[in-house]
């Protein structure tokens, strides 16, 4: 591990050193925009690309894919381009990239700008989820005053480029979070996935190629070109560089966002930042990537274990979004599952039929695991659902769903005998 | 035109101008949005009037109404109070919240108060979940999030909607 470089620097949560970052006048007089300025005036593309690939910036909507890689798989023989930033914050868990846009809009929009430019896309739609109207409303008027500022609209700074940013509500949907699904709601149609590949980058909004990141990632892509690939290196670890907000909640003391270097450990995160768990009880597991996790048995080694995508994995789970949902010896497994399973069975978007079947089933034996009357088979019965729906659908909704159901059953068993 | 347009022409241009000239049905949500904005819900007259509007049919528009949580094809409360429960929530308290919550004003989950005031939902994770319990307010205006809320808070709240009631 490159290691435990920096602690509590923040990159992204800057509004908690400079609380009035969200006023343009102070985010300028921090040098904000300068550098889409540079980027803009005198960056090759090409350029800007391979600064973020060789940054390490990973995609923190929950894949961790390479950002400058994905970027550099937009189709130059096909325009135009767009960029889609995903802020459809769906996750049970994650409440981040709220943060992110209220408190410290300028380098998010600063991070998007800079990307559209570095893909050649002339127009952002940021994707909001419904929910987020106040936060729409306020990037709106943030827009408004970009545009006034001259650092959107036509030939920006004299060139020949021009740069538009639009927001898009959706209307409450937890699939719309998934990128092919996003682009079908914009497109005006029922948020279902696409069937991919295709992937975006080569047909994505309106069939034209399309970048979607999240917002976390994005905002993190104007320091970057400002600082340099080895500076955002120096934070995290080799194979995940730079910071990452964690969402922390569930029953621990001091619930809400942290953002800490990758390699942080879940112990600093729960009992530092966190101040540890309710009621001084004892912590039973964790849920590393939201309602989508594995659920990770709160061992010493797991709580020492460095949060990182490379390093969650050995735990039989994912670093996914980082929604950190901490369980203590009070919650009962089954009442966590029938809850996880509540919430997919809702959400799924009914296209594929394992999930939208699956789902349902699932949900009518955990309602009976958690209140009464069932017996072991049907334990083993909601098992052999889950584990025949794996690999089964077009999307990760379906797989999501099924991750905690088997994990629970594995590592909690004593909570499923009947 | 049709009155859906007349009434709202300004906006609905507005709104069109941010997609391709040959993709407005983009502006389906966002006009969906509007339809909801003096009852709290779609009719199917609007619905026509949008599909018009858009090139598509009815049939597309109501299957859009049909897919999200945040579009109602029926009259609700003029308040629709939208409780989190989901798992974080609910680790922090929100089911026994919404329970008394429900206790308090007089209805079940999913019901309107008589006056036609509130409606009490359930709802999804809403990402504020270090901030439990917590709701959102949905009118025909837009949505406001309430966050760390106590029944004490949130009864006050419905009070002062009340008192603006008799106001108006």
């Amino acid at each position: 591990m490159a290691g435990q470089k920096v602690t509590g620097h923040r990159l992204l949560l800057r509004h908690r050193d400079i609380p009035d970052i969200g006023q343009f006048d102070v985010y300028t007089g921090q040098g904000g925009f300068e550098t889409f300025k540079k980027v803009v005036t005198s960056m090759p593309p090409d350029e800007i690309k391979q600064i973020v690939l060789d940054s390490g910036l990973r995609g923190r909507g929950g894949a961790g894919f390479p950002a400058g890689r994905k970027w550099m798989f937009v189709d130059n023989n096909n325009w135009p381009h767009y960029l889609v930033v995903n802020a459809d914050e769906s996750e049970p868990g994650t409440f981040k990239d709220r943060e992110i846009m209220e408190k410290n809009p300028w380098q998010f929009f600063e991070g998007i700008m800079c990307t559209a430019f570095a893909i050649g896309a002339n127009d952002i739609y940021i994707y909001l989820r419904g929910e987020f109207w106040q936060v729409a409303h306020q990037l709106d008027q943030q827009i408004q005053k970009l545009h006034e500022e001259k650092l959107l609209g036509e030939n920006l700074f004299g060139t020949d480029y021009s740069l538009n940013i639009y927001t898009h509500l959706g209307a409450g949907a937890y699939i719309c979070g998934e990128e092919t699904a996003l682009l079908n709601s914009m497109e005006g149609i029922m948020g279902q996935p696409r069937l991919r590949p295709p992937f975006p980058p080569a047909v994505g909004l309106y069939n034209k190629p399309t970048v979607v990141n999240n917002v976390e990632t994005l905002a993190n892509v104007a320091l970057i070109l400002e600082k340099g690939a080895q500076w955002y290196r120096s934070f995290g670890t080799e194979e995940s560089a730079g910071t990452k907000v964690f969402s922390l909640s569930g029953k621990v003391n001091k619930p809400g966002n942290y953002e800490l270097p990758f390699g942080a450990t879940y112990r600093e995160l729960i009992y530092e930042y966190g101040g540890g768990i309710v009621n001084g009880n004892k912590i039973k597991g964790i849920m590393s990537a939201g309602a989508s996790s594995s659920v990770i048995v709160a061992t010493d080694e797991a709580l020492d274990t460095p949060m990182a995508y490379e390093t969650v994995r050995n735990l039989g789970a994912d670093l996914g979004s980082a929604s950190i949902i901490v369980l203590d010896e009070t919650v009962d497994m089954r009442w966590l599952v029938n809850k996880t399973i509540h919430f997919f069975k809702h959400e799924s978007c009914g296209k594929c039929t394992p999930c939208r079947e699956g789902n349902f089933w699932m949900q009518s034996l955990t309602e009976r695991i958690w209140k009464g009357g069932a017996s072991q088979n049907d334990v083993h019965l909601l098992q052999d659902v889950a584990t025949n729906m794996q690999g089964k659908c077009l999307c990760a909704l379906g797989e999501f769903s099924t991750m905690a159901v088997i994990s629970s059953i594995e590592r909690f068993s004593e909570d499923f005998k009947v | 035109m049709n009155a859906f347009q007349q009434k709202y022409a300004t906006e609905i241009e507005a709104i069109l101008s941010k997609y391709p000239a040959d993709r407005k049905r983009s502006a389906v949500m966002p006009l969906l949005y509007i339809a909801q904005r003096e009852g709290g819900y779609v009719t199917k007259k609007e619905m026509s009037e949008i599909a018009e509007i858009l090139d598509i049919t009815p049939t597309e528009v109501a299957s859009i109404i049909g897919f999200y949580t945040l579009y109602h094809e029926k009259p609700g409360g003029k308040y629709r109070i939208q409780v989190c429960n989901d798992l974080p929530c609910a680790l922090r308290g929100a089911d026994e919240f919404l329970e008394k919550l429900c206790e308090n004003v007089g209805i079940q989950v999913g019901e309107t108060t008589e006056d036609g005031l509130v409606t009490i939902e359930g709802v999804m994770c809403l990402a504020a979940c270090d901030k439990a319990p917590m709701f959102q307010v949905q009118t025909g205006e837009g949505i406001a999030y309430h966050e760390d809320q106590t029944l004490e808070s949130t009864m006050a709240l419905i009070e002062s909607w009340k008192q603006q009631e008799k106001e108006d």
